[in-house]
């Protein structure tokens, strides 16, 4: 190519300076949520001297470990304009199959945790060849999705919480101290989730993958991006991420309990819209969504630990995810 | 000018297409030479974009046949044709408007970082793409302020620059811009023309569609004027006047073979604004 | 870099998280009994749900005794029965709270154990109401109905009313896996001369007489349902027992619906509305239980405990009476006058 023959014209910049590291961190759509998140901080902080302790935020943690790690899964699917309402279901199942195979089938608890991930990383991917081959919106394929697995659930585990699980499977409940501070090793989990699917999505060819095909799929096809094998990908690993989750729940409640995850599908979704990620697919953050994850639980421990009764944390929460998708609607049409 | 012996960069003959009862191409042919900018131009239904979509791997015709600097190829997809170094700007440009300039410029084709965070870790070389891609839109001249903002916040003239320019980064054959000036305003459709002429000056043949005539005189070397699904002439747009083109298009004037226009119609040739010139 | 709307988007965020804190915060302190951070003895309630008028009641129970004993209630419940995490949660948090005991209607007797035994190491007393935990030691105490006599009552009031004839029965149950309605299912039948039924069985006992057996959520909508589809089944059905007055009323509609007349349809729970149906001859026979009892009890222990350091123990039964219009011969009952006068909700 010819490089010389350009003359030197004030085009272009003769130096791109990389993003700062505040723009990285404080990428338009997280900048709202972190400030909501540290605004309720300060106001729970102001109001109770047992808000702001290692202990509480610990607590916090470990309250929105499960569902956090389901939202991660989430964020991926609503990345690519998907929508995920199984992942409760999945996440269920996935913990009956490891608590029941290992208590009441003498199954090795190792082998038992290999197969319930094997089975959430399965029913991820049905949803994902679903998606893609048949293929069919993913709001009906998780509908459905969510429906098998929670019949699955209730049948395998003949209605019976399973009690007795064995430690491998609860490992990640123990706790390990910081300062004064019991931290679960689960919460640890959660948080090396996160950043491990912030790298994937912001580092890797992958994630820009990802992004592309759910801001614009014909145009990620046409740039030659295996835009079906981005989305079973993305499904199948959601999959295997709330195969993860069930473990936490186990590890969480010490019991493999087949009534558990019905409202996570709808609260995974809210920690991610919370979190600034588009419903529409193409951009938000994965970090976002873990501060979604933690107004929620922000809000629900501090409405507690001042006396207001629980109900006001669902209105709470309800008002919120208005503004969060009111803002993302008015910002989309603004930057159009 | 191009020399008459230089071997075409691409070449189809006979090209066959049908839907049904429509014949979509009805033994199309086509040329471009090394260098040029060649305009396709036609009236709706004439056989334009599905004789671009043969080209581009978009479609496969039903017969005919297409070579590339002399070898024959067979495009199954957009993909093929892409892996050939033919890169098409589409008229609603293909990029992902969240993503920012540097993204989207190597959307699909990614770099890695070299050593272990490559290989292993899959970690994006990001300072390298983007110097490349400010190199790139260095040399043709697209004015950006950064390049880590999305395209959504870019105006309809900058995103055509950065479409154009990707195709431009990755072609190696040629270039193919579909309309490329249909949503823009006078003064960005001049950017974009000078943006097409810059390329061709690197060497890159360009294959521009569009229906706005004064575009296509301005920046074309030759005229490829596609009718009833074939090739009806090839002009040259100083040797020619924008009506008679227009007039071909339309069937009222013929080319003949020492490239002299024949009046078919006389009253569509007049309607036209063809003026009788002494020629014939 | 920040495009102007998401800028004032993140501004509009601050406000709005700052103003619902603010309007909550404000709402609870004028509608509450006092300001939470307070000095006073806390003590905390979960209850398996919000809205089904038993726990509503409940709670307005325990407020009512926390306030006579100046104590603040706390309280907290699941998002659906059955939730499990909601309930976790609550109790860390209350204990977070420095809550001196907790209540609780435990939504899954067994998974609940391990943040039970949390709260206890931590010195919280802990009481179940309405419903044991499994094992019910798991608790330092339990003040409930008895469901398996509860069922029993209405059992034996069935045996007594149907006077010999054939009985075709139809049960109208809870939902699958809930002790509670295994419990009043199995004690129905007892009652009702089933033999070799016992109150500790884990699943639904059968018998030849029962000829349809649905779950109902405890839901008036489904339990029309489950009746109009277990008269699909038999349209000779003539004893229906529903796990409670809601699933009651939703099969006196669908028998209405389908001309059914004489059916005898018994019932557990001894709602106000319920009571107004037996009343209105649409219920023939409920179980009156009491939860204000439940709770006014439990909030008296959980302040005795604390002032003194003495903790309630073992099972206390709050009662249950059977309140029908005709009563029948052999089986204590109760009017609809006194079933008024003690009907919650």
């Amino acid at each position: 190519m010819a490089t010389t023959t350009a003359p030197p014209e004030p085009a272009a910049p003769a130096d791109i300076p990389p993003p700062s590291l505040r723009q990285r961190l404080l990428s338009g759509s997280t900048l709202g949520p972190l400030a909501a998140l540290i605004i309720a901080c300060a106001f729970f902080s102001l109001r109770t001297d047992r808000f702001l302790t290692g202990g509480n935020f610990s607590l916090i943690i470990q309250q929105v470990m499960v569902v956090g790690t389901l939202a991660i899964g989430q964020t991926l699917i609503i990345l690519t304009a998907g929508i995920d309402l199984s992942n409760g279901a999945i996440m269920a199942l996935s913990s009956i199959v490891m608590t029941r195979l290992a208590v009441h089938s003498g199954v090795p608890p190792l082998l038992a945790l290999l197969i319930g991930l094997a089975v959430a990383t399965a029913f991820g991917l049905a949803n994902g060849l679903l998606v893609t081959r048949v293929p069919l919106p993913p709001f009906i394929v998780t509908l459905g999705m969510l429906n098998i697995a929670f019949a699955l659930t209730h049948i395998y585990s003949q209605e019976q919480t399973v009690t007795g699980v064995p430690s491998l499977l609860t490992a990640l409940g123990n706790t390990f101290t910081l300062g004064d501070t019991d931290i679960t090793y689960g919460s640890i989990v959660t948080i090396g989730l996160f950043l491990l699917f912030a790298y994937l999505l912001g580092q890797t060819a992958w994630g820009r993958h990802v992004y592309a095909v759910g801001n614009n799929p014909e145009a990620a096809r046409l740039t030659g991006i295996p835009t079906n094998r981005v989305l079973v990908g993305v499904y199948a690993t959601a999959g295997l991420v709330y195969g993860i989750a069930a473990l936490l729940s186990v590890a969480r409640t010490g019991v493999g309990d087949p009534q558990a995850g019905q409202t996570d599908n709808l609260d995974s979704i809210t920690a991610v819209v919370l979190g600034g990620t588009s419903l529409f697919g193409g951009r938000g953050t994965v970090l976002g969504t873990l501060i979604g994850a933690l107004i929620v639980g922000v809000i629900r421990n501090g409405l507690q630990l001042i006396g207001v009764a629980s109900i006001y944390q669902t209105l709470i929460t309800g008002i919120l995810v208005i503004l969060a998708v009111t803002i993302d609607q008015v910002s989309r049409r603004r930057s159009r | 000018m191009t020399p008459a012996h230089a071997q075409p960069v691409m070449e189809a003959r006979g090209l066959v297409k049908r839907y049904g009862q429509v014949t979509a191409l009805d033994g199309a042919d086509f040329e471009l030479l090394p260098g040029e900018v060649l305009a396709v131009i036609g009236d709706n239904g004439a056989g334009k974009s599905t004789l671009i979509k043969a080209l581009t791997g978009a479609i496969v015709p039903d017969s005919g046949e297409i070579k590339l600097d002399g070898q024959v190829v067979h495009f199954r997809t957009p993909i093929d044709a892409r892996r050939h170094g033919i890169e098409t700007v589409y008229q609603d440009l293909a990029v992902a408007p969240a993503l920012d300039i540097a993204s989207n410029l190597f959307l699909g084709r990614e770099q890695r970082r070299s050593g272990v965070l490559g290989t292993v870790f899959r970690m994006l070389d990001k300072p390298a793409m983007r110097r490349r891609a400010a190199q790139q839109m260095a040399e043709l001249k697209i004015g950006l302020r950064s390049l880590t903002q999305a395209v959504e916040n870019l105006s309809g003239g900058q995103r055509q620059g950065v479409a154009v320019a990707r195709a431009a980064a990755w072609a190696e054959h040629m270039v193919i811009m579909d309309e490329p000036t249909a949503a823009l305003g006078v003064k960005e459709s001049g950017q974009v023309l000078d943006l097409i002429r810059r390329i061709r000056d690197r060497g890159l043949p360009v294959v521009l569609i569009s229906h706005n005539m004064p575009h296509v005189f301005e920046v074309a070397d030759r005229i490829h004027v596609q009718r009833l699904g074939r090739r009806v002439a090839v002009v040259k747009p100083d040797e020619h006047s924008m009506s008679e083109v227009v007039a071909v298009m339309t069937g009222a004037l013929t080319i003949d073979a020492s490239d002299q226009a024949v009046v078919v119609d006389q009253e569509a040739a007049t309607a036209a604004g063809v003026r009788p010139t002494g020629k014939e | 870099m920040l495009s102007t709307p998401s800028r004032s988007a993140a501004g509009l965020l601050v406000v709005a998280v700052a103003a619902v804190l603010a309007i909550t915060a404000c709402g609870k302190s004028s509608s509450s009994s006092s300001g939470g951070s307070s000095g006073g003895i806390k003590v905390g309630l979960i209850t398996k749900t919000d809205t089904n008028p038993f726990f509503v009641k409940m709670k307005e129970g325990a407020e009512k005794e926390a306030k006579a004993k100046g104590a603040t209630l706390m309280s907290a419940a699941g998002k659906f029965d059955g939730d499990n995490a909601s309930q976790v949660t609550a109790i860390e948090n209350m204990v977070a709270a420095g809550v001196k005991g907790i209540m609780i209607t435990p939504s899954d007797t067994k998974a609940i154990v391990p943040a039970i035994e949390k709260a206890r190491a931590k010195k919280v007393l802990v009481i179940a109401l309405d419903t044991p935990t499994d094992p019910q030691s798991a608790v330092d105490a339990l003040f409930a109905t008895n469901n398996f006599t509860a069922g029993q009552l209405i059992g034996q009031y069935a045996k007594a009313t149907m006077a010999g004839k054939t009985a075709k029965i139809a049960t109208l149950d809870l939902a699958p896996g809930i002790t509670v309605g295994v419990l009043r299912h199995n004690g129905f039948l007892s009652g009702f001369g089933v033999s070799g039924i016992t109150p500790d069985a884990k699943q639904q006992a059968t018998d030849p007489q029962v000829v349809c057996s649905l779950d109902t959520a405890g839901d008036q909508a489904k339990g029309q349902t489950a009746m109009e589809n277990c008269l699909q089944k038999s349209p000779d059905i003539n004893l229906v027992y529903t796990i409670n007055e809601p699933a009651a009323l939703g099969a006196d509609t669908a028998l209405k619906a389908a001309g059914k007349s004489g059916v005898l349809v018994v019932s557990v729970d001894g709602g106000c509305v319920g009571v107004k149906a037996i009343q209105d001859g649409r219920i023939a026979a409920t179980s009156q239980q009491y939860p204000i009892k439940m709770a006014s009890l439990g909030v008296d222990a959980i302040v005795n405990f604390a002032n003194s350091g003495a903790k309630p123990s073992g099972y206390t039964d709050t009662g249950v009476t059977l309140i029908t219009a005709k009563p029948a011969s052999g089986v204590e009952s109760k009017d609809v006058a006194y079933g008024i006068a003690n009907c919650w909700g």
